[in-house]
């Protein structure tokens, strides 16, 4: 077995290129947005006027590169990866998550190993799917109204529509952070710390013997 | 509107004018000088749209052609009707006049920069304290600014220096338009006061706001300006929720939701918790 033969290429030049852009995008909009909705609490020393320029640029850039990831699901052999699959999809979320609580610790095999045709565990899958095609979304439509607020109906009953749709961009972006922390934090499981991030970057995952006996 | 005063209003209210000219023995019609025709729909809208014009201005205009030299005469000052005025307590005429006497404009143009400079006697309307469209307050309130300092030769006429194009002087603001729109001039350019509705402190230019963070922020001061008067309203009849709720604007940074905050920083918190034990497990695993 050569060296070459325990990689498999998972992540597509597209892809990484996407991934990147939007790293830095994403990373930078939640720095830019606690500083503009936690002003008082001074958690940043940037001004604010740049805060709000930086928080536009970013949005416009992550915007864009969202269609990468879009169109790139559409028409390349990526999209298979985001397939929702409903018959024994909270069974397999359940065995995935009792993997991280419990299997982990006891040494046991990933119950879902990657592979060419998985790239993702279960519980990874559907986070991405929400995080991808709920979430950010919804935190571009509310943030192009929010950049073109004339666009924004003005009363929602008795509430502002510009009110409602910036309680809605921030929560999502809340989310979206939380989701950043916990994405972040479960890259860095693995044999060592740091292979799943240099895969994001080289496109090749390393397949560990353990994982190429089980597909063999 | 008083009937006497259709009296002044045949001529003052139209673009021309006519009457008998006794030297010539002909009836004349001439241009009214523009700067004295009287909108007599905003005149019956504004706060004195019940007064006789001769309650203000002298019974001797009452003839044609007018004696020039009433140019001339002294107009009550605001003061001089509301100095001391019971009737109208609640708006602190003795109080604006103290503050406005610290203001810029008294300092530079002194007794010469009366009320009625921004006031304008004829169709003043209290729109802070009247409407409930914060948009119709906003812009109300900085056409007062703007007559003057987007009006070159309204500017000229108290000021010496060239009026600055307020454009350049605001560049450094982010989304100038929408603050234009949006915020009043005052709001950073007037001390605020906590008991008073409208500050009339105008401040140097040097010394008007420039930080963001005064009014994007939980504590914003627009909630003690341009806000004040609306959330005290709001509140007494919807109670606290309904204020925050029925905030007809949004503010980065000072619409925070109480409740949202407190949920975002549990949410926050237990993810970190929970990736430090999940954490410190896979170290003490791996060191076994």
């Amino acid at each position: 077995m050569t060296a070459e033969n325990n990689k498999i290429y998972l992540y597509p030049v597209w892809l990484r290129i996407w991934h990147g852009i939007n790293a830095i995008g994403i990373i930078l909009l939640i720095l830019t947005g606690i500083r503009l909705q936690y002003s008082e609490l001074s958690l940043m020393p940037m001004d604010f006027s740049l805060a709000v320029q930086l928080h536009n640029i970013f949005g416009i850039i992550v915007t864009v590169n969202y269609f990468i990831f879009f169109v790139g699901n559409l028409v390349t052999p990526n999209k298979k990866y985001y397939k929702i699959k409903p018959k024994g999809l909270v069974k397999r979320v359940t065995k995935q998550v009792n993997y991280y609580i419990s299997g982990l610790f006891k040494g046991e095999e990933s119950p879902f190993p990657i592979s060419e045709k998985r790239k993702f565990n279960p519980l990874q899958k559907y986070a991405y799917i929400f995080v991808m095609y709920v979430f950010v979304p919804v935190a571009i439509v509310t943030g192009i109204a929010l950049l073109f607020p004339e666009l924004i109906i003005e009363q929602v009953y008795s509430v502002s529509g510009v009110f409602l749709t910036a309680i809605l961009h921030g929560s999502v972006g809340f989310l979206i952070s939380i989701f950043l922390l916990i994405h972040i934090y479960v890259a860095s499981i693995g044999k060592n710390p740091l292979d799943n991030f240099r895969s994001i970057v080289n496109g090749y995952h390393d397949v560990h013997p353990s994982e190429k006996n089980k597909k063999s | 509107m008083p009937a006497e005063n259709s009296h002044c209003l045949n001529c003052h209210a139209n673009h021309t004018y006519s009457f008998f000219n006794e030297w010539l023995e002909v009836e004349t019609k001439r241009m009214m000088n523009p700067f004295y025709v009287l909108d007599s729909i905003n005149y019956v809208a504004g706060v004195h749209g019940g007064f006789s014009c001769t309650d203000c201005h002298s019974p001797d205009y009452e003839t044609y052609p007018h004696n020039a030299e009433l140019k001339l005469e002294p107009l009550a000052t605001c003061i001089d009707c509301h100095g001391g005025d019971d009737t109208y307590a609640d708006y602190q005429f003795d109080k604006i006049e103290e503050e406005f006497q610290k203001s810029i404009h008294f300092q530079k143009s002194g007794e010469s920069f009366t009320c009625s400079k921004c006031h304008d006697q004829h169709y003043y309307r209290a729109t802070a304290r009247t409407s409930s469209n914060v948009s119709e307050i906003v812009s109300y309130n900085n056409n007062m600014c703007l007559s003057c300092h987007d009006n070159a030769l309204r500017f000229e006429t108290m000021s010496s220096e060239e009026s600055p194009k307020l454009s350049q002087v605001h560049d450094w603001l982010p989304n100038q338009k929408l603050h234009f729109d949006k915020v009043r001039c005052i709001e950073c350019h007037t001390v605020v006061v906590d008991s008073f509705m409208v500050s009339h402190n105008i401040l140097p230019k040097e010394e008007a706001l420039r930080n963001c963070n005064d009014c994007h922020s939980s504590n914003s001061m627009l909630k003690a300006s341009l806000y004040k008067y609306e959330n005290l309203q709001a509140r007494s009849e919807d109670g606290a929720l309904g204020a925050l709720i029925t905030n007809e604007a949004y503010i980065i940074g000072a619409n925070q939701n109480p409740l949202l905050k407190l949920l975002s920083f549990i949410i926050f918190g237990l993810a970190v918790i929970g990736i430090a034990i999940h954490w410190i497990f896979r170290i003490v695993k791996k060191s076994k």
